[in-house]
């Protein structure tokens, strides 16, 4: 009984192996014939579901990708139904390329008005939380700012298309779904986790260091600058890349307020779209092709926080145990 | 001028404060004035397909209930076996850290996951689908939890159990789970909210459906689905359907978050 049990619980523990391990090589799996077909030029091709001649070819400049491709690989539905005008011949000779530049771009870009936003206003809350206000207000503040992390991520996407992005079209002109509101939302959505992440780091500085140079007559700012800071560096760091990596994957607050459409951004309120919401909107009605260049951004995606999420746990966060 | 780059650094951060409040009430108060306007007993008593939200309410908790069901045993022996069994090697600090990490990934993804192994070969989409994306979401916070909790468990109590004679796992069961029992209750609790407000792993796993339905193979009726689905309709009456769930939902979660406070504080 006991070695069954002991058995058992090895066994539990090493789910958690297998289905990160099951989910790269079924992505990679899925993703295959989009990665055979157009390997790593899909990192930096912007065109997504476009039909291309094959024999001439002269609207696309660029197109090393598909020119070598033998067979005919017209498979998905969709893309079917959007070149019906084209007759049974003109299809053999055309083809459809996918590639993930616009939706990378989107996406690190949107996350990255996330942070720019999302970080001074973090820090001001954690420092407010953990130096200037007295316990009577930090408690109950504290306590809000974490609830207000809990709150599930597509209130705060319906919160964007309703109120916000409005908003920022009244003071930015433009339309209300686009890259900025959608960055700006994201960035509204990590303030919590990352202001309360970083106050907690803030807190593990012990009083002594910060009472001994209150007695040399630091200023606050002095002691938080010179003492709190770089005490907690590293925790601070670590927080605000779990931020960043909670922010590339998140979805349904994106979703509601990028715009979806495949367009290349030329200025902050162009609508765009970013990995996740291609996913979210494209993933039920897709198959063949396009289905496995869904899977392959997918890929990318889970490669891309994997990455970042290590890189804040194994450097910034590691457990002292 | 020391005194006065004090005061304006303070100032600031101050402000940065009230600037952060003020977004996240500004949430929250929209959200309950558009909830409780559309808020009435005709939404709990109806389908989506009349305009009501019962189908959908009963459709996510049973999903995340099924989630737990799955979830939960494998995430809480997982942890038993990192906290007691593993003697802190090297194979058990690699799938903490890794547990860590599976924590944060993109929840879409996850999605996309079980979408490959549970839906392209059925077929079509189905509640089963859905409850297993949102039981892979939850399972490294259960084994966090119970990690973390199983922790605070004082030796003695271990030590105490070994020299009467018990086998180990009886000790666990019998003695250190009992002991962390507040605590672990807690973490589950807290996952649960994490789970039951996921929108993104159902989308094309369980799907969504307008009837009110418990069969888990077809298209499993969600809330969080729903609302995605509803608030970008044209149709303002469907928003304000829309509006009643998120407040419905998000009232929920808080209310879970605060009770599992509230036990901690208890317990303390």
């Amino acid at each position: 009984m006991e070695k069954i049990f002991k058995t058992l619980s090895q066994l539990s523990a090493s789910t958690i192996l297998l289905i990160l391990s099951a989910i790269f090589v079924v992505l990679y799996i899925e993703a295959k014939p989009a990665i055979e077909k157009y390997g790593l030029h899909f990192l930096v091709d912007p065109r997504w579901g476009v039909t291309v001649q094959k024999n001439n070819t002269p609207n696309v400049a660029n197109n090393t990708a598909n020119s070598e491709v033998g067979g005919i690989n017209v498979e998905d539905d969709d893309v079917l139904a959007a070149i019906g005008a084209l007759s049974p011949s003109e299809e053999q000779k055309s083809d459809v390329v996918y590639g993930g530049l616009v939706p990378i771009v989107g996406t690190i870009l949107s996350t990255l008005i996330a942070m720019t936003f999302a970080v001074p206003i973090a820090m001001g809350i954690a420092i407010f939380l953990a130096e200037i206000a007295p316990p009577s207000i930090s408690k109950p503040v504290g306590i809000a700012i974490e609830l207000l992390a809990a709150i599930p991520s597509i209130i705060y996407g319906m919160w964007g298309l309703f109120y916000f992005g409005p908003f920022i079209a009244k003071i930015f002109g433009g339309s209300s779904v686009n890259l900025l509101v959608a960055g700006l939302v994201l960035g509204v959505m990590i303030i919590p986790f990352m202001a309360s992440l970083t106050r907690d780091s803030m807190k593990t500085t012990p009083n002594v260091l910060k009472e001994s140079a209150y007695a040399m007559g630091a200023t606050k700012f002095e002691v938080i600058k010179d003492v709190i800071f770089p005490y907690a560096k590293k925790g601070i760091v670590g927080s605000m890349i779990l931020a960043l990596g909670r922010a590339l994957g998140e979805t349904m607050a994106v979703a509601f307020v990028i715009g979806g459409v495949f367009n290349f951004p030329h200025k902050l309120t162009d609508p765009t779209v970013s990995i996740p919401v291609v996913l979210a909107n494209n993933f039920a009605e897709s198959s063949g092709l396009s289905l496995a260049a869904l899977f392959y951004l997918a890929l990318i995606l889970f490669v891309i926080s994997f990455i970042v999420i290590s890189f804040a746990k194994f450097y910034f966060l590691r457990d002292k145990k | 001028m020391r005194l006065i780059i004090n005061k304006i650094i303070l100032a600031l951060s101050t402000l940065a404060a009230i600037l952060g409040l003020i977004f996240l009430f500004w949430i929250l108060i929209t959200l309950t004035i558009k909830g409780v306007k559309s808020i009435n007993l005709y939404i709990f008593t109806h389908d989506l397909v009349d305009n009501g939200l019962r189908n959908l309410l009963v459709g996510q908790f049973i999903l995340a209930l099924i989630a737990v069901v799955i979830g939960v045993p494998i995430g809480m022996i997982a942890g038993i076996y990192l906290q007691e069994y593993s003697f802190n090697n090297k194979f058990a600090s690699f799938i903490r850290n890794l547990s860590d990490v599976m924590m944060s990934a993109p929840s879409i993804v996850i999605g996309t996951f079980v979408y490959a192994i549970l839906v392209n070969p059925i077929g079509h989409m189905n509640g089963w689908a859905g409850a297993v994306a949102l039981a892979i979401l939850m399972l490294p916070i259960v084994v966090r939890t119970t990690d973390d909790m199983l922790g605070l468990v004082p030796k003695e109590l271990r030590e105490a159990g070994v020299a009467i004679g018990a086998p180990k796992y009886r000790v666990i069961f019998d003695i250190i789970i009992k002991a962390a029992k507040v605590g672990i209750m807690t973490g589950l609790l807290l996952a649960f909210a994490r789970i039951i407000g996921e929108t993104a792993p159902l989308l094309f796993t369980s799907g969504n459906s307008q009837y009110f339905t418990i069969n888990l193979n077809e298209e499993f009726p969600s809330l969080t689905v729903a609302i995605y689905n509803l608030a970008t309709m044209p149709d303002k009456h469907l928003v304000d359907i829309a509006w009643a769930g998120a407040f419905i939902l998000t009232f929920f979660v808080l209310l879970i978050n605060l009770a599992g406070r509230y036990i901690v504080k208890d317990k303390k």
